[in-house]
């Protein structure tokens, strides 16, 4: 696709997010091509409408989340950098390399996997998922043959099972600890992304 | 064990009797097979008879008729003797734990062959090829094609085929080579055996067995992917090996100088016939089978039968053309089992499965037994130390740097890479078994003059890799740290994130508008959920709602969990609530979880207050504790049931559906549906709960076929939003209210007629597929609208909630609302 540098031209701090998220540059350029076409308007960011007109996102149960979660702090737009970090949680993890420390650091690591994960569930941001907060996902992940009382059954057992220090709410290490036998990294991880 | 004692020395007489009979009828050597009965044999058997009849002088009360039930005595025997020696083995877990059943079958077969070896002098019973290939193997490799998870082996097929093919060559050439190397080399002392018998007996060699392969790492339960790869390899690998036998065995025969350049070519061009043409066969079986259960509604009882006999015949039949039988039978059950379980009765689902299991089971006792027996045999012992150990030290050797070679080429084209140690089990799991035994001892000894020094060798090289690597293979994994395969109870939490993830990937798939190897996999759904299913499958089973099911399913649950403290309030049969035993405990022993249980079981949540009904009559605390701890039980059973069956798929998994359970097509539509709904509900509600009181919502009716399926959840949606909204008092917060309260009684029956005027075809096509496509938001805007199906709305407003009529009122520009509002409506019409 013609001449990278000049490509690379369009794209601001694009070694700086090369560096953050691992990207390669050949990926930075296709996700901005996707970037641009999802921005109908041309407004150099996204906001919400751009994302829904997917329609995939509305037949996902947590879609909106998920849309909310591209939208961080109360911003209602999104800008090609956020954009490519948030994505960045999705690649693969890469257990071979081990730079200097940065592989901490990095978007895709497990940890970060995990807290972005929490932030699906944890919607207020308060570093806890409430019983309320889990209530809200379980109805939103549960087809509706479930009644409330089963609902309410359910997120008291998975409270009950996760949490550790018995404050009714579920921490980011909680969290972290009940989910350590999961392989985040497959599951969290789209191929093409790497 | 004094049972299992009585049963050995039972076996011990009988085996004893046997051997005494035969000899007094003549020495014979008697196979499994009546027609391998020699002449003597036979010509004394017949002169008995003669004699039998001209001798006699008076009418005979009772006779020994020997001769008569000979060949199925004798099979029904052995097969007992076999199942006999299982149960033996299987009486103390501490050994089988530590050992492999196989391995203990294999030496209960030592024991077995010596006693008969002492009795007869001669080995008078041998695995021969015939009764192996033809009666044991085929029920082995059917149950593993048929319990075969489909989607874990077409992921990874690519990395099994490599190994399959390019391992299995590998393996042959280069143990082939190395032994011509070492004779050439005088380490084998004096043998006459060409390069091309070497070939050929490398390619005999180089198979893993699928039998063993089970025998060995079902016990040692490593995790999914590791064991499919051995295994999926161990079933492609017949392909190769039968090609490999065959042509080297053709070469043998023609001699060296007859090899040219169109012999080889015409050697790879067989591989391929072989190998595709015997899956072809196989998939084609596969089909007929799934053809015939669709028209066997009234013939229930033996429906069963027809997958065992066609899947034999495959087999049969690709043998018939030389083709690769294994591979046959192998494609004939994967092809079928999705379509079987979702035709036949449950009954006979689970005949099926059980039949199979007991059918392969039976066989692979049988073999591993005959194995060891036909240790016993003093023609096949020949001793060349080099010979075998070099070949012991090969097979090891090359296995290792053949998996790990390919796997490093591998790694780079997969999104997980195979670890080290996955690859260190890989290379060990590698074990030889009964097939190799097989083809060798269907060597032709004119043509190979060492024929039982190779038959010996295969033998020994079977017993090292199926006992000694049998053995160390579950302290290895452990030492070694592998992943086992995922224990069975995960947390909540866990289920939920795994599922929350599943969305996540695709959302996330979505938004970055790439398609990975999903595209050809919702290729693949589309071509089968439309064509094949359309043929293949009884309309019923494509219509079955699973809804049914699940509902029946927790009713069950329900039950059984009142049964469980009914049944501990010794016996009383009068049913109470569960409140009252709760209600009581709470005051004896205050722990917060009869709190949760409070909330949940009763159904009015007024029973947190103690109000206080009949205590319950002397029943001592820990009676009381039991049944807690039963109903606590069942509830944590509750939840998980609950969870696994309603969380939402997935639209991933909606695409490459493997489960073989009901199939459930319409589910998917539904929940489809629902998460629609839902989500244009939420965002309505989020958006017009910030500023109350605005005016209802109107919406813009535009209807095309391909959105008629949605159009419906537009209806349901728009008037739930309304009676909702009518019923908050101007919602400050975005939480969700269930529009149904506690039961769903009103929303349920709405959704019947959806299913009803949904399973129509034409309407049913366009399910997931319309969703794959998005819509760019101008083309929502100006699909056109057809008068038919403003009608076809109407019936569908009989909805036991809506109090008033609904409005089509035809805003042809959005320019008057709102941007969010614009949005919204446009999006809820679409």
């Amino acid at each position: 696709m013609g001449s990278s540098s000049s490509s690379r031209n369009k794209i601001p701090n694009a070694q700086e997010l090369m560096r953050q998220t691992g990207f390669s540059s050949a990926h930075l350029l296709r996700l901005h091509d996707r970037f641009e076409s999802l921005d109908r308007d041309n407004r150099g960011y996204l906001s919400p409408d751009d994302f829904e007109a997917l329609g995939g996102l509305a037949m996902n149960p947590i879609g909106g989340r998920i849309i909310e979660a591209f939208f961080s702090s109360g911003q209602d737009t999104v800008d090609f950098s956020s954009f490519v970090r948030i994505l960045a949680h999705f690649r693969p993890t890469d257990r071979n390399r081990n730079k200097e420390g940065t592989q901490q650091e990095l978007p895709s690591s497990r940890t970060r996997k995990l807290k972005f994960a929490f932030q699906l569930y944890d919607l207020d941001r308060d570093g806890k998922i409430s019983r309320e907060e889990l209530l809200q996902v379980l109805r939103a992940m549960l087809g509706l043959q479930v009644t409330e009382e089963q609902l309410q059954s359910i997120a008291e057992r998975a409270i009950q099972e996760a949490d550790l220090d018995k404050d009714d709410a579920i921490s980011f290490d909680e969290f972290k600890k009940s989910l350590e036998k999961m392989d985040i990294d497959t599951k969290m991880s789209v191929s093409f992304l790497k | 064990m004094l049972r299992c004692g009585y049963a050995l020395f039972w076996l011990l007489g009988s085996v004893l009797l046997i051997c005494v009979v035969s000899p007094v009828k003549g020495e014979a050597v008697v196979t499994r097979e009546g027609s391998h009965l020699k002449l003597s044999e036979s010509s004394h058997s017949n002169e008995s008879q003669h004699g039998h009849s001209s001798n006699i002088t008076g009418i005979p009360i009772i006779s020994f008729k020997w001769h008569h039930v000979e060949t199925p005595y004798l099979v029904a025997f052995w097969v007992l003797v076999s199942f006999l020696g299982k149960l033996v083995i299987e009486a103390n877990h501490h050994v089988t734990s530590v050992i492999p059943e196989s391995a203990l079958l294999i030496c209960f077969g030592f024991i077995l062959g010596g006693m008969i070896w002492a009795a007869d002098k001669v080995q008078t019973f041998r695995l021969t090829p015939t009764v192996f290939f033809f009666y044991l193997l085929p029920q082995v490799i059917l149950d593993a094609g048929y319990h075969m998870p489909n989607k874990l082996f077409f992921t990874n097929l690519g990395g099994i085929l490599v190994h399959a093919v390019i391992g299995t060559c590998w393996n042959a050439a280069s143990l082939g080579l190395s032994l011509w190397g070492c004779q050439m080399g005088g380490a084998m002392g004096d043998l006459d055996i060409g390069l091309l018998q070497y070939l050929l007996f490398g390619s005999l060699m180089a198979a893993v067995d699928p039998v063993a392969v089970i025998a060995v790492f079902e016990q040692v339960h490593v995790n999914d992917v590791l064991f499919i790869m051995v295994f999926g390899e161990s079933l492609l690998n017949d392909g190769v090996t039968v090609v490999l036998f065959n042509v080297f065995d053709a070469f043998v025969s023609l001699g060296g100088p007859k090899i040219d350049a169109a012999e080889i070519i015409k050697g790879i061009v067989s591989f391929f016939v072989v190998a595709f043409g015997g899956s072809l066969v196989g998939l084609v079986f596969g089909l007929l089978i799934s053809l015939l259960t669709r028209c066997t509604k009234n013939i229930q009882i033996i429906e069963p039968g027809f997958i065992f006999v066609l899947g034999y015949l495959s087999y049969l039949t690709a043998e018939m053309l030389s083709l690769s039988a294994i591979l046959s039978i192998v494609f004939c059950g994967m092809c079928c089992q999705k379509y079987i379980n979702a035709n036949m009765d449950e009954n006979s689902v689970q005949t099926v499965r059980y039949a199979m299991k007991a059918f392969a089971n039976g066989s692979e006792t049988i073999i591993f037994v005959f194995l060891g027996i036909s240790a016993i045999d003093k023609v096949i012992w020949v001793w060349n130390t080099g010979f075998i150990l070099l070949t012991l030290l090969f097979v090891l050797v090359y296995r290792f740097i053949g998996v790990f070679f390919l796997t490093w080429i591998l790694n780079r084209y997969r999104l997980v890479p195979l670890e080290f140690v996955d690859q260190v089990i890989m290379s060990y799991g590698g074990l030889r078994g009964a097939v190799a035994y097989g083809l060798a001892v269907m060597l032709d000894e004119n043509k190979i003059k060492e024929k039982n020094l190779m038959v010996c060798t295969t033998l020994i090289v079977v017993y090292f890799t199926v006992i000694l690597q049998g053995i160390t293979m579950k302290p290895l994994v452990m030492w070694l740290k592998v992943k086992r395969a995922a224990v069975t109870e995960v947390s909540l939490l866990e289920k939920l994130t795994n599922k929350m993830f599943n969305h996540t990937l695709v959302a996330i798939e979505d938004i970055s508008g790439q398609i990975g190897h999903n595209y050809m996999r919702s290729k693949w759904k589309y071509f089968e959920e439309n064509w094949m299913s359309w043929i293949l499958m009884k309309p019923s089973a494509r219509k079955k709602q699973d809804q049914v099911f699940d509902v029946f399913h927790q009713l069950n649950l329900k039950d059984a969990m009142e049964y469980v403290t009914e049944g501990e309030r010794r016996g009383s049969l009068e049913f109470v609530r569960n409140e009252n035993s709760i209600i009581d405990f709470k005051k004896k022993s205050e722990s917060e979880s009869f709190d949760i249980n409070n909330a949940n079981m009763s159904n009015d949540h007024g029973a947190m207050s103690t109000t206080s009904r009949d205590p319950i009559p002397s029943v001592s605390l820990e009676m009381h504790e039991q049944i807690m701890k039963a109903v606590r039980e069942a509830e944590a059973i509750n939840a998980h049931h609950l969870l696994d069956q309603h969380l939402y798929k997935s639209r991933k998994q909606h695409r490459h559906r493997f489960s073989r359970s009901h199939f459930d097509i319409n589910r998917d539509e539904k929940e489809v549906q629902e998460i629609f709904q839902r989500t244009m509900r939420n965002r309505l509600k989020s958006f017009t709960s910030a500023k109350m009181g605005v005016k209802p919502p109107k919406t813009i009716v535009k209807h095309t076929q391909k959105e008629q399926q949605q159009k419906m959840p537009n209806g349901k949606s728009m008037d739930k939003a309304k009676t909702s909204y009518s019923g908050d008092e101007g919602p400050n917060s975005v939480s969700f209210v269930h529009p149904a309260g506690i039961e769903n009684p009103a929303f349920m029956p709405d959704l019947d007629p959806m299913d009803l005027l949904q399973i129509p075809p034409w309407l049913g096509e366009s399910e997931l597929d319309s969703s794959m496509v998005a819509l760019s938001h101008r083309a929502q805007v100006d699909l056109p609208r057809t008068p038919s199906n403003l009608r076809r709305l109407a019936p569908l407003r009989i909805s036991t909630r809506s109090t008033d009529s609904f409005t089509l009122e035809n805003i042809p520009d959005t320019q008057q609302m709102d941007t969010q509002e614009e949005f919204l409506q446009s999006k809820l019409t679409t």
